[in-house]
């Protein structure tokens, strides 16, 4: 409800329209300690509310009413249980409802009963909707592009009524806007893992691969993409140490800047899976234990001195980087 | 260091229960039935649970109950729905009193909202996540009644939900959440299922949450939450990881994140506290057994004695 329908609320119990009801307050149980004392306008909806829901009136008016509740407290799951119920009955036109919902939700993006109703409606309109939700759930992302229930209405959408054609360039949008958007990572898995249009992982994989090694390059901070190429080798960890890309982007990081973790996190993992470290790798690591001098004189092995350095530039995280080095080969 | 407020935070409980005209209240009306459990496991973490009226508690959480479908509402005349089933089944085992439920009815309420893939619904709406896994799971074991639900399609489905870091989302290919994953490794953990997980994989997930100030947050690149001191502090624990943390400095953002005069915590330093961020700090404490808490158990998310009563009464 906009502020200037606020100033024009009439009163329940003075709208004709709803002179045979009686309004039904809220029961706080056997034994209240205080009386809620709601503020006035909410209570009096509610009261009108509870009225119809209890007699099941099933009307036109009955759908307005729920209209208003909704505006004053989206949160509430009974008002739109009752309001579906109104709906089926009443066969209401779709597509209003569509409008409806899609102008609630806008104001209330994070709230689970709005984004289920959407999904029961675009369940009832089928693969027609699908464009429609789509551009929704892109409007939201715009403006909030972690919004968990947006993505996980779109991939719902995406899976039972369609529209996979522009998926993947949509991700390369969103990570364009900005490379540290996890949820944007985790589409772009959905897509190339799920997309009947793209062949799947292993089409996509080595592709994948050098997208993701400019992300890394262009942030070497972000922990996003070096999960991600660990997800491309998914249950393949050979493939992953042997990948001369994968070992590459994690030298060109080292050489340029000493403590980045997840370079260092993974170029552990690849040392775990057998990948030969060449000279220059070893000249790469053995510079970095200069960071830290009491550690130049340690024989530890090259996964060893990792795990030393790890402990020192994450020191948040010391007792996970010295667990992995009690667990080295 | 700063001191847990013990007796503020029981005077703000307190004081919530009785302030019932706020808007706070008028909006939270459809889930009163959560914030009765946060408020009242925050007593009894505390080891103030005896200082509100258990009768009147008991007598209005019945009131909330459906006899048709067997479900909890989250307050009186609203429709039954699995969040509040599961909140008035914990409350009812805080307060010693499952023996007043119809088990029957209540188990055929839950294991009615099973799907054939194994998920769950939340209600007769048709919702499905996998936090409703995690609701039906830890209501039908504290009712001992797990052998009504198919639970190795449960914990299939929620296998399916099970990310390339090893953490869980809401449904099949949805992003890893720690609230999410909260919910998976706690269903996991109550059926026996903790070996489907990539224990070392999602622990050293879980510990990067943990944010420069000491707090924990819920994605990559997210913010700390207090609340997140729960989700998790709880899944590491359960996976036996929580040392991969720093927990004296989760200690200090918890313990900073109080409201020191009138009680109650925030999400972060200096906000607006409310009921469920001081549930979540104070139950973080507790994990981290700070001293005079309760310990709470990390899977069903009731103090150990209330959970050592339902599984081995006297």
């Amino acid at each position: 409800m906009s502020s200037e329908e606020d100033d024009e609320w009439v009163p329940f119990s003075r709208r004709s329209e709803w002179s045979d009801v009686k309004p039904v307050p809220q029961d706080d149980g056997p034994h209240p300690v205080v009386p809620i004392a709601y503020a006035d306008d909410f209570r009096e909806t509610m009261d009108y509310f509870r009225a119809v829901y209890f007699s099941d009136e099933r009307s036109r008016r009955a759908l307005d009413l729920t209209s208003e509740a909704i505006a004053m407290n989206p949160g509430n799951y009974t008002i739109w249980h009752f309001r579906r119920l109104v709906l089926e009955s009443l066969h209401a036109d779709l597509n209003d409802e569509l409008k409806f919902i899609n102008s609630v939700a806008s104001k209330n993006s994070k709230n689970y009963q709005i984004w289920h109703h959407k999904r029961w409606l675009a369940e009832k309109l089928g693969p027609e909707a699908a464009e429609k939700e789509l551009e929704f759930t892109k409007n939201i992302l715009s403006i909030d592009a972690k919004n968990y229930h947006a993505w996980s209405h779109r991939q719902w959408v995406l899976e039972a009524l369609g529209g996979w054609e522009n998926e993947l360039d949509y991700c390369n949008e969103l990570l364009e806007d900005d490379i540290y958007n996890n949820s944007a990572w985790n589409q772009r898995y959905f897509v190339i893992t799920r997309s009947p249009l793209l062949g799947g992982l292993q089409a996509m994989r080595e592709s994948e691969v050098s997208y993701t090694v400019g992300a890394i390059l262009s942030n070497p901070e972000n922990e996003s993409p070096w999960r991600y190429l660990r997800g491309l080798h998914k249950d393949d960890p050979d493939l992953l140490a042997h990948n001369k890309q994968v070992s590459g982007v994690c030298l060109q990081v080292l050489s340029a800047k000493h403590d980045v973790v997840f370079a260092l996190s993974l170029l552990l993992d690849l040392l775990r899976h057998g990948f030969q470290p060449s000279l220059e790798f070893c000249g790469v690591v053995d510079a970095l234990r200069s960071v830290s001098p009491e550690l130049s004189s340690d024989p530890a092995s090259l996964a060893g001195s990792i795990c030393s350095i790890l402990e020192t530039v994450d020191p948040l995280r010391s007792n996970y980087w010295a667990w992995r080095r009690s667990h080295l080969p | 260091m700063e001191e847990l407020k013990v007796d503020k935070h029981i005077q703000y409980i307190l004081s919530i229960e009785k302030e019932k005209d706020s808007f706070m209240a008028l909006t939270m009306e459809h889930l009163r039935m959560n914030g009765a459990y946060w408020g009242l496991a925050t007593l009894d973490i505390l080891q103030n649970i005896a200082t509100v009226d258990q009768n009147e508690v008991i007598s209005w959480i019945m009131s909330c109950w459906d006899e048709e479908s067997g479900g909890f509402a989250g307050n009186v005349g609203h429709d039954p729905h699995l969040l509040y089933t599961l909140s008035a089944v914990q409350i009812l085992a805080l307060l010693n009193r499952l023996d007043i439920l119809d088990v029957e009815m209540v188990s055929k309420y839950v294991s009615g909202l099973q799907n054939v893939d194994g998920s769950f619904a939340g209600d007769m709406w048709g919702e499905i996540d996998t936090r409703f896994s995690y609701c039906a799971i830890c209501c039908l074991s504290i009712l001992r009644s797990l052998d009504k639900i198919d639970v190795a399609k449960a914990v299939d489905y929620i296998v399916s939900c099970k990310n390339l870091d090893g953490g869980f989302g809401c449904t099949p290919g949805g992003e890893s959440h720690a609230g999410q994953i909260f919910c998976c490794v706690g269903a996991l953990s109550i059926t026996g299922s903790l070996h489907h997980i990539d224990k070392d994989l999602l622990g050293w997930w879980l510990c990067e949450r943990q944010c420069s100030d000491g707090g924990l947050c819920g994605r990559p690149e997210k913010l700390s939450d207090v609340c997140y001191s729960w989700w998790v502090l709880s899944s590491l624990i359960m996976i036996d990881r929580v040392h991969w943390i720093d927990k004296g400095k989760l200690t200090k953002f918890i313990l900073n994140c109080q409201d020191c005069e009138n009680g109650g915590i925030s999400d972060r330093p200096d906000n607006a506290v409310d009921v469920y961020h001081t549930y979540f700090g104070v139950a973080g404490l507790s994990l981290m057994e700070y001293p005079g808490l309760k310990t709470i158990d990390p899977a069903y998310a009731l103090p150990v004695d209330v959970v050592n009563r339902f599984f081995f009464p006297e």
